[in-house]
């Protein structure tokens, strides 16, 4: 079966490549473009540590087929610090000891990424429901909760 | 291999399902790119339609029609469609809601595939196409007593009258985790009320069957009866009625048939959780 060419933007950058047909976006981006941010975990839109933002939602990238992403926006963890600075949700999580392992951080900080740009102020409510779709077996959530509840306060939050 | 056609239009992807039974249509992938990342699926043809008309939302009448491409983040974002807010809110978290499609979940076995329990709970129709032709309507419920034996066609989209009373119409789903866990089961309610009476009731459970089901002991205990507590009592009686739900990782048969009566008459109640 004959691969098929792929265009997307990837955190800011024209990237290009080839796919098989049915591949998934979480391959494509790892083993393809070599962006370790998201991770494989379950393979079955379980774990959600695969979050990337395409077009600014949130989606599983193990869960999205690739050739799906022709022309998109696509967002990992790989692009949010600038240059030396981190984004301040990556500066909170380190703030509150929101990364344990460390595994789940990605989708984490996605699942919060997509929250704060459309939801500057959450209430805990509201970050509790973002990060439903992301299991963290560390943590007990709490590290990560209070971490994007401070993330939204910080000044600069609100850079997507 | 897994070969993968892109049709730029419904009857194209019509043509390929109805001619080809090792074609399957992928919508958001939620449900078909576990099988293929599991290995269950890896062979033959994946058909993806990015027509507009597959993602198309007509909700401003009494008649609403959906295009099951539509996602639930979409429903979501519909404030007429707020009646269907809480089911669409029941599939999975934020990033399966941007992928996850109302087409999709017709098709999700149990005990998936709760935003279905709310459009059968409407008297939703499902529209298919085979093959070139234009699409034909069949009851929601046809669609799902057949959805195992495959080869239907294409779902093109769902249609359904909107509640004259939105108040009327209730959605729950029963889960051990929170926010967001599998259904120990889930139920839908639409209970008019003409002069005091229930009248003409709907209501559908998921996860007490292979595919969501329609509570008729209950449409029967409650029609034409106010709203009170014998009514109640007479539907929890007959909640059971057709349910053959699984013993599966989330619950057991027994429990699920021992908690659905309670769930159910909380609700008719209106009471909390």
């Amino acid at each position: 079966m004959a691969k098929l060419p792929l265009q997307f933007r990837l955190n800011g950058s024209d990237r290009a490549t080839f796919v098989d047909p049915a591949s998934n976006l979480l391959d494509t981006l790892r083993r393809g473009l070599g962006d370790f941010g998201p991770k494989y975990g379950c393979g079955q839109g379980t774990c959600g540590v695969c979050t990337v933002l395409v077009d600014g939602e949130p989606q599983l990238a193990c869960l999205t087929l690739a050739v799906s992403c022709e022309g998109r926006q696509i967002e990992t963890t790989s692009g949010m610090a600038d240059g030396p600075n981190l984004h301040p949700l990556q500066d909170a999580f380190m703030d509150h000891f929101a990364a344990q392992c460390g595994f789940c951080t990605p989708g984490m900080l996605t699942a919060a990424r997509a929250l704060l740009a459309k939801n500057p102020q959450p209430s805990r409510e509201e970050v509790v429901e973002a990060i439903s779709g992301n299991i963290c077996r560390c943590t007990g959530y709490e590290p990560i909760i209070a971490a994007i509840l401070a993330a939204a306060n910080a000044p600069g939050a609100r850079r997507a | 291999m897994l070969d993968l056609r892109t049709c730029t239009s419904l009857s194209e992807a019509a043509g390929i399902l109805s001619g080809d039974r090792q074609a399957l249509l992928i919508g958001g992938g939620t449900l078909v790119m576990r099988d293929v990342n599991e290995g269950r699926l890896t062979e033959g043809t994946l058909v993806r339609v990015t027509d507009p008309a597959f993602r198309q939302m007509s909700t401003g009448g009494a008649r609403i029609e959906l295009g099951a491409g539509v996602t639930m983040a979409m429903v979501l974002a519909n404030r007429e469609l707020a009646f269907l807010h809480a089911a669409a809110r029941a599939i999975g978290g934020p990033a399966v809601r941007t992928m996850a499609t109302i087409g999709g979940n017709l098709f999700a076995a149990a005990p998936y595939g709760d935003f279905t329990v709310a459009l059968l709970a409407l008297d939703a129709q499902v529209v298919l196409q085979s093959g070139y032709g234009s699409g034909r309507a069949v009851p929601l419920e046809d669609f799902l007593s057949a959805r195992e034996r495959g080869g239907q066609g294409l779902v093109t989209a769902v249609q359904f009258a909107r509640p004259q009373n939105p108040a009327e119409f209730h959605f729950r789903k029963i889960s051990r985790v929170k926010p967001k866990g599998i259904s120990l089961l889930s139920i839908a309610t639409h209970l008019p009320l003409s002069g005091g009476r229930v009248a003409q009731p709907r209501v559908a459970y998921g996860a007490m069957a292979p595919t969501p089901i329609r509570a008729r002991g209950v449409e029967r205990a409650l029609d034409g009866k106010p709203l009170d507590q014998s009514a109640i009592q007479a539907a929890k009686q007959a909640a059971l009625e057709g349910c053959r739900p699984a013993t599966d990782a989330i619950a057991s048969e027994w429990y699920r048939r021992e908690i659905l009566p309670v769930h159910l008459g909380r609700l008719l109640a209106g009471e909390p959780r």
